[in-house]
């Protein structure tokens, strides 16, 4: 039963090697999805392309249903896989960074290292702004930021407890939010797609 | 229209997200951790200023945590996820043909705004990954992905704020 390294049933010297090809996999669909522009991932800010929100969301709605699934058949244990806590400020002050540094360079970290693999020399002038970034942080950790890292902290909770709601039911409502963003992107797109961006 | 041609040869958007989604869940069911990409150029940067100046490292409450008791940095898992990424993209460029030294920029703008733009960027990220505990694969898409409260927080604040934003640096883009 997974998660198998967690378990014990895989022993963590495999780490790096399931690290890899995990990796794999995660890379190739990014780049075959178009990540590995920065115009083309921009497109959904401006309404002239819509990879950004049909792929994430797919990526998200398989991998959460799956997990449900996983679990409901015995296949993994559900409390063993990590929830990332919430610390409430630090979340929405950093998104915040991190949506500002998209919108400016489209890139995130992770199309960044796509757009790198194929020779995008733009790429690896964003991952080392993100180098400089993070040695700021840092380097002024315990001067401006940690108190706001520390705050509110609400631990792992997960969102249907947030809501008071049981997993099924949100996962029911999520789909169906999935399904009804994927056809506004359609009426989006037809509506700008007078732009016609050359890219 | 060339354009069209051009945009056909990507993957389809939906079929490229369930591969991804297929990647998510793999990294779930083996170590019950989700994908990442920032947090390796965090271990890069732990470890060049570890070997630098290691005292420094030892007395600073950000690096400590990932160099305790003798603890290799880069040895995180995260790195070796990033080098698969780049590996894959590479094959992924390879079979559509798209490998190609170049500066991306709208023809609006000149290459050398591209990268100075991008490295100002790449600056907000770095702090704001580091704030918010991962990036948009991070935080917000592996968080989602477990139905944590913190990744659908992530995700409004990351996508919001671009948007929010988006007609101030329209002139970059179209």
């Amino acid at each position: 039963m997974g998660p198998l390294i967690t378990q014990g049933i895989i022993s963590p010297e495999w780490n790096p090697m399931i690290a890899f090809i995990v990796g794999l996999g995660f890379g190739f669909a990014l780049e075959q999805a178009g990540f590995s522009s920065s115009r083309k991932l921009i497109g959904i800010f401006y309404g002239y392309d819509m990879i950004v929100v049909r792929v994430f969301l797919t990526a998200v709605l398989t991998a959460s249903v799956g997990l449900l699934f996983f679990n409901y058949l015995g296949w993994i244990d559900y409390d063993l896989v990590f929830v990332n806590p919430t610390f409430l400020w630090s979340a929405i002050i950093g998104g915040a960074f991190v949506g500002l540094g998209i919108i400016m360079s489209g890139f995130c970290p992770g199309t960044s290292f796509s757009a790198l693999s194929i020779g995008k020399i733009d790429a690896l002038a964003f991952i080392i702004g993100i180098g400089i970034g993070v040695f700021f942080y840092a380097e002024t950790f315990e001067l401006l930021f940690e108190k706001l890292y520390y705050a509110q902290n609400l631990g792992g909770i997960r969102i249907y407890e947030t809501f008071g709601i049981s997993p099924g039911l949100f996962m029911f409502l999520f789909i169906l939010f999935g399904l009804g963003i994927f056809w506004f992107t359609i009426f989006i797109k037809k509506k700008y797609s007078n732009r016609n961006l050359k890219y | 229209m060339n354009n069209t041609r051009e945009v056909k040869k990507y993957m389809n958007p939906y079929l490229a997200g369930f591969i991804l989604g297929l990647s998510l869940l793999a990294a779930l069911y083996f170590t019950g951790r989700g994908l990442g990409a920032s947090g390796a150029v965090k271990s890069t940067v732990t470890t060049v200023v570890n070997s630098i100046a290691p005292e420094h490292a030892q007395n600073s409450h950000f690096y400590s945590k990932y160099i305790e008791g003798g603890k290799n940095p880069m040895s995180a898992w995260l790195v070796f996820e990033i080098l698969g990424v780049i590996f894959g993209g590479l094959i992924s460029g390879a079979i559509s043909g798209r490998l190609k030294f170049k500066i991306e920029h709208s023809p609006k703008i000149s290459a050398k705004t591209r990268i100075i733009v991008a490295v100002i960027g790449g600056f907000f990220v770095g702090i704001g990954a580091s704030l918010g505990r991962g990036c948009a694969s991070g935080a917000a898409m592996s968080g989602m992905a477990v139905l944590s409260t913190a990744g659908f927080i992530s995700f409004i604040a990351i996508f919001g704020t671009a948007f929010l934003f988006a007609y101030f640096f329209r002139k970059l883009w179209i």
